[in-house]
């Protein structure tokens, strides 16, 4: 198991009053590609410039391979960041923007031509090193961006938002490069985005975050089967979210029917609120469903069918790769294991978010 | 199509550019290589090398690298505290800096001729102190505090117009990539600075080098330049042949100016004067 | 900290080198003694005088007049010729960018004198010369400020009109139009503050027998002070505090348009 690298203890910030981050704990191990999640204001990129060095906490201490790096300068922390909009110098070709740090850190001229070439290699963009910045698209600028900042050798990289502003083939594509890239430096990694599907793709770990409190850490499998709150499963993956009442253990009643499920512990007949995935409501023949619907759309999404599904008063959200007609009847089946219970919200951050669909 | 008879519209302005720009320009180019005869001439371009107009020359041109320089060191931490300023109405504070650059250029003389005359303030000043009176009129120094105070408006607002675009991200880059404030100021803020503080300098150098008119009113008859001698030669001396020639003497740094603006500026960017 | 007391220091010492000649200019406006150094009381004396003196009056009178219709014109012009230029292709428009900063870079004395020396071969110098040197350099001034604003308007915006129907004028008013008032407007008031400014060119086109505020206050200048200088010195001073202040009105007030509108 690796260890702790680099630990947030029990910091708060606030912007002209407004409190952004509240007593945020959150530790960070080593070669870890850790990706924090949220919607905007949330607080991730907050935290991320907490850590570069851009920002001072209003109370709280970060501690960088064991060292206190709360008050330290940006340019005395041993890490780098890649900017969200890349903030390449425009007054230099692309060799001198990779060189930069180097040549502070006062290495040889052989030294910086040896990693030029070796940064550029690594993304991709051989021979580059006398174009200009303005010469590049976006997602050249992107991989210079990240060269630059890799180049430097450092102990962990901070990503905010990188990918943002790129077209979605291009976008998959620097995913796996992202990927490629932390295993072959073997250096952590701290990504920010608000894409579920980016972070559940390349993050060893998420921290799901909201209004400045952390939601949920955990694995991608672990926040997508088995989120905590109703706003980790809103956020993450299409979900049917609906209230329930826990009769007993595995055992609870939506939507005045008995569905048998798997967890314990929620006590008896205590309301909570539960979390059924789209892809794992099954549409059998009417008599052989739990409960019985009609079919109110279906679209085609190439991957499968998304159908909504009324039934017992609920609008059910359905992934199949088998095409049902409008308004025909069908039965609704889940199997216990795919039920998933969770406390309802204690406080507003950890409520579904608003999405129009 | 349509672009074609867009183009059309500049027509009236192209007959103003070769009518009242271009023309005129011919005219000093004829009067300066004739004489009163009408015969050519290079005696009059030639006069510049005469001590007198040397002198005045090159009596122009210190004042002028001088009040240049001095614009340029004073405004260059101005642009720079006024961009950390960071205030929500920023262009106020701007404001308050641009507006005397607003008011007539020659009350401004006046108002400094005030201060610097013998009986005048700084003067009073000093002697109810105890300190004897400085001559400050009719010296250099009082046509360089005039040009300075003139000028240092259009030193100081393309060098924050420069300042002002530089993306905050690009300064935290180079701090992320280790490079202290010493160093993002050498490196980053001032080489992305460069238009604007050569537009700066030419905006002031230009003037500085041809003016008469602060000569005239603060350096009394002592402080003789280049632009005195081709005014006089106008109005008091009507050689205009003469005048012409020293005339084109000085275009010529004039047209250097402009080519070295042209290289270095944006079109027209770096002259958008706030 | 340090670093701040020194930064405000510095901002207070140019603030004072700038506003302290101005502030004593409108302080002894009011002073009821010709002394620059001793203060005889407040008076509106000189306000008076100001408004008597036959000279100074009509010396506005002809820089007002000027200054109006040399901007009027200039912003015509400018206006058309910022269309004009936009359409152009890069050598085109590269040329007329060229000739528009010869009048800006020009030393002020050799513009004034090309213009002089051409234009008493066709007319003696008076009002109508000088009218003609101010619209020839306030015009770059309206080009460049409306240029921009055509420059970042979309393409597209203007072709969609047209495919919709509407005839160029139209399109012209309805799309184009309000886009660049802005630019147009703040062109306007720089070639205002310009001609209301300029002394050189001036001096050389204006001939015998008519004067300027500027080469007016000259002449009086070198006759010796008078404190009804001091006066008109405060009358253009708020002129230019107004005209400014307009500027940046319209200035945060199209951010703030541009704000509500996201």
């Amino acid at each position: 198991m690796n260890k702790d690298f680099i630990t947030f203890e029990h910091i708060t910030k606030s912007f002209d009053g407004e409190t952004v981050l509240d007593d945020l704990c959150l530790n960070i191990k080593e070669n870890e590609f850790m990706t924090l999640l949220g919607p905007s204001g949330c607080g991730k990129t907050t935290t991320l410039r907490l850590l570069g060095g851009f920002e001072t906490p209003d109370s709280g201490r970060i501690f960088f391979d064991g060292k206190d790096i709360t008050t330290l300068a940006p340019n005395e922390r041993k890490l780098n960041t890649v900017f969200q909009k890349y903030a390449l110098f425009p007054h230099m070709s692309i060799a001198e923007n990779i060189a930069f740090g180097l040549k502070i850190s006062k290495k040889s001229k052989a030294y910086i031509d040896d990693k030029i070439k070796y940064a550029l290699k690594l993304v991709n963009l051989d021979g580059f090193e006398h174009r200009s910045v303005d010469s590049l698209s976006g997602g050249q600028q992107q991989r210079i961006a990240i060269a630059r900042a890799i180049v430097n050798e450092p102990k962990v990289l901070l990503l905010d938002e990188p990918l943002g502003a790129l077209d979605l083939k291009l976008r998959q594509d620097m995913q796996y490069e992202l990927i490629r890239l932390k295993n072959e430096l073997g250096i952590t990694f701290l990504y920010v985005t608000h894409d579920q599907e980016e972070a559940l793709t390349m993050s060893d770990s998420i921290v799901v975050m909201n209004q400045g409190y952390i939601q949920q850490i955990g694995t991608p499998e672990d926040i997508y089967n088995e989120p905590v709150n109703a706003f980790v499963a809103d956020f993450i993956g299409d979900s049917n979210i609906i209230d329930g009442i826990m009769l007993e253990d595995r055992m609870v009643e939506i939507l005045g029917t008995r569905f048998p499920c798997v967890d314990e512990g929620f006590g008896k007949n205590q309301p909570v609120d539960v979390v059924i995935r789209p892809e794992d409501v099954e549409l059998v023949a009417p008599e052989d469903g739990i409960i019985q619907g009609v079919v109110s759309s279906i679209i085609f999404k190439g991957v499968h069918y998304e159908i909504e599904v009324k039934a017992n008063g609920f609008e059910w959200l359905v992934h199949t790769t088998k095409l049902h007609e409008v308004g025909s009847q069908v039965g609704i089946q889940v199997i216990p294991f795919n039920i998933q219970i969770m406390h309802k919200p204690e406080s507003s951050d950890e409520e579904a978010t608003e999405i129009d669909d | 199509m349509i672009k074609q008879s867009r183009q059309l519209l500049a027509g009236p302005y192209i007959v103003w550019i070769i009518g009242f720009i271009i023309l005129p320009v011919l005219m000093i180019l004829y009067y300066a290589f004739t004489d009163a005869a009408g015969a050519f001439t290079f005696s009059n371009v030639a006069a510049i090398a005469e001590p007198i107009h040397l002198k005045s020359l090159l009596l122009a041109l210190k004042l002028g690298i001088l009040s240049t320089l001095i614009c340029l060191v004073l405004s260059y931490p101005l642009a720079m505290i006024l961009n950390g300023l960071h205030i929500q109405k920023h262009s106020f504070i701007v404001f308050i800096f641009v507006l005397p650059m607003w008011m007539n250029f020659m009350l401004r003389i006046l108002a400094w001729q005030m201060l610097l005359s013998n009986n005048g303030i700084i003067n009073t000043f000093l002697q109810s102190l105890g300190f004897s009176g400085i001559n400050l009129m009719n010296t250099q120094t009082a046509v360089v505090f005039g040009m300075v105070y003139d000028y240092l408006p259009f030193m100081l607002l393309p060098i924050y117009n420069s300042l002002v675009r530089i993306r905050k991200d690009i300064i935290e880059a180079a701090k992320d990539l280790g490079a202290n404030n010493v160093t993002v100021f050498f490196k980053i803020i001032f080489p992305l600075t460069l238009s604007g503080v050569i537009s700066g300098i030419v905006m002031v150098f230009v003037p500085a080098l041809t003016s008469f008119v602060i000569s005239d009113l603060l350096g009394g008859g002592k402080v003789l330049l280049i632009g005195n001698v081709i005014e006089q030669s106008f109005m008091q001396g009507m050689d205009w042949h003469l005048g012409s020639g020293l005339s084109l003497v000085l275009m010529v740094f004039v047209l250097v100016s402009m080519a070295f603006m042209n290289g270095k500026g944006k079109d027209g960017e770096g002259t958008a004067v706030w | 900290m340090v670093k701040k007391s020194i930064e405000r220091i510095y901002l207070i010492l140019i603030f004072l080198f700038l506003y302290l000649p101005i502030g004593v200019l409108i302080v002894l406006s009011f002073n009821n003694s010709k002394s620059r150094v001793q203060w005889g009381g407040f008076t509106l004396h000189w306000y008076q005088e100001l408004f008597r003196s036959r000279v100074i009056m009509e010396a506005f009178y002809t820089t007002i007049t000027i200054m109006l219709a040399a901007s009027i014109i200039a912003t015509l012009l400018g206006t058309m010729a910022a269309l004009g230029i936009h359409a152009m292709k890069r050598r085109g428009k590269a040329i007329m960018l060229g000739a528009t900063n010869i009048p800006l870079l020009n030393a002020d004395i050799v513009t004034g004198i090309s213009l002089m020396l051409l234009l008493i071969r066709f007319t003696r110098l008076g009002v109508n010369t000088v009218l003609i040197a101010h619209i020839t350099f306030n015009i770059p001034y309206v080009i460049l400020n409306v240029l921009p604003k055509l420059n970042s308007l979309s393409p597209n915006t203007y072709e969609a009109a047209l495919d919709l129907g509407a005839t160029p004028f139209y399109a012209f008013r309805k799309i184009i139009w309000p886009d660049i008032k802005g630019g147009v407007f703040s062109g306007f008031l720089m070639a205002v503050t310009m001609s209301l400014d300029d002394f050189s060119i001036t001096y050389f086109t204006k001939g015998a027998g008519v004067n300027t505020l500027s080469t007016m206050i000259y002449t009086e200048m070198k006759k010796g002070i008078k404190p009804e200088m001091y006066a008109l010195s405060t009358i253009l001073f708020l002129i230019a505090l107004i005209l400014l202040l307009l500027m940046n009105y319209r200035s945060s007030k199209k951010s703030s348009e541009a704000v509500s509108r996201i």
